[in-house]
């Protein structure tokens, strides 16, 4: 199957991006060097092309209902031009994705947008399609992920810079609170901007008509980044990564399990609510923590995490060497009796067990 | 992009260098090799006194986004090992063939340096 291209790819391609495929499409995953573009956001800013993230509109007098019934956060709680983060689950409550959801500013023909994760677009348009039909809901469902290109601008200077190229923003940018979003132009085109990111810095997304992507991403003047340091930067934010640390399949796992319980509003209806509210009362067997190795090695997603006499207890699900600690850090699944930040464990890499201790994440206090 | 291959080193396929010092040879990994890894954060290598044999797997190197088996060049026994890299496995990027090597054998057989690509056939395999 061919994988799919951002509007950009020739630009990108252009200026010497190494490319990966991440969720069936073809992106950049390295400019210049993973480290050099990870420290251009933890100090100054840089610009990401996110266009694999999906983009899904959902209008209609029963578009809160229907995003409501399949997502665990409480979407009649969002005013226009905000923003929520929420996970979409099974009737047993497991993670099939998580999900930014927008209502939109009231001058948009659709009332709300959210964004599966790459590759997720196709299978969650058909799971809204299929639950509004069933449930006889009034509500159109668009998949306008090849509309949309999405760039994220992230880093402390991040927000300047983006209100300097905008020729009009509705709210000053710098005003915005954090999940905020806004109607703003950049470059005469007509684009939706949010105080959201998943770098651990403040910092801007902007979801850009596909025709308009080129000058959009032309008018940010400042280091291009790939999917390798939006990695390394989401892991030392302590930030989940769908598909790697939890898996519909492979990893299932809840919100609890996952640490995105505020992510999760009981007092909603929603599919897998009624799971959820049982692992809610016996708490969950399992947690998702942080760790740093305390000798020389890299964790990395697939390594067995154990005790220290050597018995498995889970497995890495994230894992780096830490551009800004200079520390390798990881993330996995642990019995909740190891969760204690600061527990001893070991991770076992190539055979050999490191030893390793729990901590809180995120890895970063920003 | 042109990558710096000297022409008195020998080559692996694998991306692994050897140099020739009178018996002992030096080894690290190519200008492309540290290129298409990037950032260096780890180094393992042997230590001083094993005994490695060619074509084996004698190390790893790990970037930020790769762990890469390091094969040898050649066989015999390490003679010393560049533990600067332990602190500063970028060297490996800064200079691969200078202060980023990785360690010296003394060769069993001076020989078999002759089987290894020279700089012209490492070059036409990259390029």
């Amino acid at each position: 199957m061919a994988l799919r291209e951002p509007p950009l790819a020739g630009v990108h391609d252009a200026r010497g991006a190494e490319t990966t495929e991440f969720g069936g499409w073809a992106m950049p995953v390295e400019f210049d060097s993973i480290r050099t573009e990870h420290e251009a956001v933890r100090e100054s800013v840089g610009k990401f092309d996110v266009s694999h993230m999906g983009e899904i509109a959902v209008s209609g007098p029963d578009a809160a209902e229907l995003l409501g019934r399949l997502t665990t956060n409480d979407v009649s709680a969002l005013d226009p031009a905000n923003a929520q983060y929420a996970m979409i689950l099974d009737t047993e409550g497991t993670i099939l994705d998580d999900t930014v959801i927008y209502r939109l500013p009231e001058t948009h023909d659709a009332a709300y947008l959210f964004i599966p994760n790459a590759g997720h677009d196709e299978e969650m348009a058909e799971r809204w399609t299929t639950h509004r039909n069933e449930w006889g809901l009034d509500a159109t469902v668009d998949n306008r992920t090849e509309e949309y290109a999405m760039f994220a601008i992230q880093g402390p200077d991040a927000v300047d810079l983006v209100a300097d190229a905008a020729d009009d923003a509705d709210e000053p940018l710098a005003d915005l609170a954090r999940f905020a979003a806004t109607d703003a132009t950049v470059a005469d085109a007509d684009c939706i901007a949010a105080r959201t990111g998943y770098t651990g810095e403040d910092g801007l997304e902007l979801i850009v008509p596909w025709d308009g992507a080129e000058s959009v991403w032309n008018a940010f003047d400042c280091q291009p980044c790939g999917l390798g340091a939006r990695d390394t930067l989401r892991i030392e934010a302590g930030f989940l990564l769908s598909g790697e640390d939890f898996h519909h399949a492979e990893n299932p796992r809840n919100p609890f399990e996952a640490d995105v319980g505020f992510a999760v509003d009981l007092d909603t209806e929603f599919i897998g609510r009624d799971a959820l509210a049982q692992v809610a009362e016996s708490g969950p067997d399992e947690r998702f923590v942080g760790f740093e190795l305390e000798t020389r090695g890299v964790p990395r997603h697939g390594y067995e995490i154990t005790d220290p006499a050597g018995e498995t207890i889970g497995t890495v699900t994230s894992g780096t060497m830490s551009p800004t600690l200079s520390t390798p850090i990881g993330m996995g699944y642990v019995p909740a009796a190891y969760a204690e930040p600061g527990t001893a464990v070991a991770v076992q890499v190539r055979g050999e067990p490191k030893e390793a201790r729990t901590r809180a994440l995120p890895f970063l206090e920003r | 992009m042109s990558f710096e291959i000297p022409d008195e080193l020998r080559f692996l396929e694998s991306h692994e260098w050897a140099r020739n010092e009178d018996g002992t040879a030096r080894i690290g990994i190519s200008d492309f090799a540290q290129d298409e890894l990037g950032d260096i954060v780890f180094v393992e290598f042997p230590e001083e006194g094993e005994e490695i044999t060619h074509d084996e797997e004698f190390g790893v190197v790990e970037s930020i986004k790769a762990v890469s088996d390091l094969y040898s060049p050649v066989s015999g026994t390490v003679t010393a090992t560049n533990d600067a890299l332990l602190d500063a496995p970028e060297l490996v990027n800064d200079d691969p063939y200078g202060e980023g090597w990785m360690f010296d054998i003394e060769l069993d057989d001076p020989d078999e340096l002759d089987d290894l690509l020279d700089a012209e056939a490492y070059r036409d395999q990259i390029e």
